[in-house]
């Protein structure tokens, strides 16, 4: 076994990288911001599953990253896509003016 | 196992830093072009964790994709738009709502944390399995040839489902970005409202 970090060690670092994503999320009103956000959780995810792919010998782990890395790419695209549509109508908006949208 | 070099130590934490310094960036500044940056610096930080880990493949791809595609898509977003601008972080709709975010992440990293450390060895290698690492191979790229025979023969439906998504997202963003002519809209709206009635 080449990798000698102990896999524990990834799993913590992980942790706070999801907590801090998380937190962003949550506090930040710029919807470009909050996508940036997500994809910290995402990533956090990922480094998590390359680290139990490492504890566990077992390559299954990587094809969840990539398949991740896939999912992660066509969400970013929808969501610039609705982003784009959104702020060019409504200049400025932030993650509040979506209350515009209740009936 | 426990064997780790004075290097891989340093390598471990200079990364971890990169990463969780990157992501405090990402939610510390002011402006989204330095949020972008930030996000930059966290993706690396995450591929030299790969690297570390032998996953050279996803490193590569996390390199290209991410940090390369993704950030330059932000990046011309943020162009776009023209909301390359610094915000007022100060204000704050709700007024609990950083407080209570700020608990819920330290109690997300403490029952992590505690798990992880409580766990610990429980989670034993299985041996038997793939190499990983792939160290036994003397040709250095058995981690990819793992990866793709990994991925072409127990994941291939999943894979060409991947291919579809993609399409569904370029096609739905093309839809919802694309600006309509004016009178085609009209048109449109006029014969939905007679449709309607």
């Amino acid at each position: 076994m080449i990798a000698a970090i102990e896999p524990s060690w990834y799993l913590l670092v992980a942790s706070l990288l999801f907590a801090i994503g998380a937190f962003g999320l949550l506090v930040r009103r710029n919807p470009l911001v909050m996508f940036m956000c997500i994809e910290l959780m995402l990533n956090a995810a990922n480094l998590s599953f390359v680290a139990f792919a490492t504890k566990l010998d077992d390559i299954n782990g990587q094809t969840a990253v990539f398949f991740v890395m896939v999912v992660a790419a066509a969400e970013v695209v929808v969501g610039l896509g609705i982003l784009v549509s959104i702020l060019r109508r409504r200049p400025g908006a932030t993650a509040d003016d979506l209350v515009a949208l209740k009936g | 196992m426990s064997d780790a070099t004075f290097l891989e130590y340093v390598v471990f934490f200079a990364a971890s830093i990169m990463m969780l310094g990157g992501a405090v960036g990402v939610i510390g500044f002011k402006n989204p072009v330095h949020s972008a940056l930030g996000l930059v610096l966290t993706l690396f930080g995450v591929a030299v964790h790969f690297v570390a880990q032998e996953a050279h493949f996803l490193a590569a791809v996390q390199v290209i994709v991410y940090a390369g595609a993704i950030v330059v898509l932000f990046l011309f977003v943020i162009m776009l738009l023209g909301v390359d601008k610094a915000v007022d972080l100060s204000i704050e709709p709700i007024k609990v709502q950083r407080p209570l975010a700020a608990i819920m992440m330290l109690g997300l990293v403490g029952l992590i944390s505690a798990a992880v450390l409580k766990a610990g060895d429980a989670v034993l290698a299985r041996g038997d399995g793939i190499d990983v690492a792939g160290a036994a191979s003397p040709d250095g790229d058995s981690n990819i040839r793992q990866l793709a025979q990994n991925l072409y023969n127990d994941h291939v439906l999943a894979f060409e489902l991947t291919s579809v998504l993609l399409i569904v997202a370029v096609a739905g963003t093309v839809l919802l970005t694309r600006k309509w002519p004016k009178d085609a809209y009209d048109a449109a709206e006029a014969k939905e409202e007679v449709s309607a009635t």
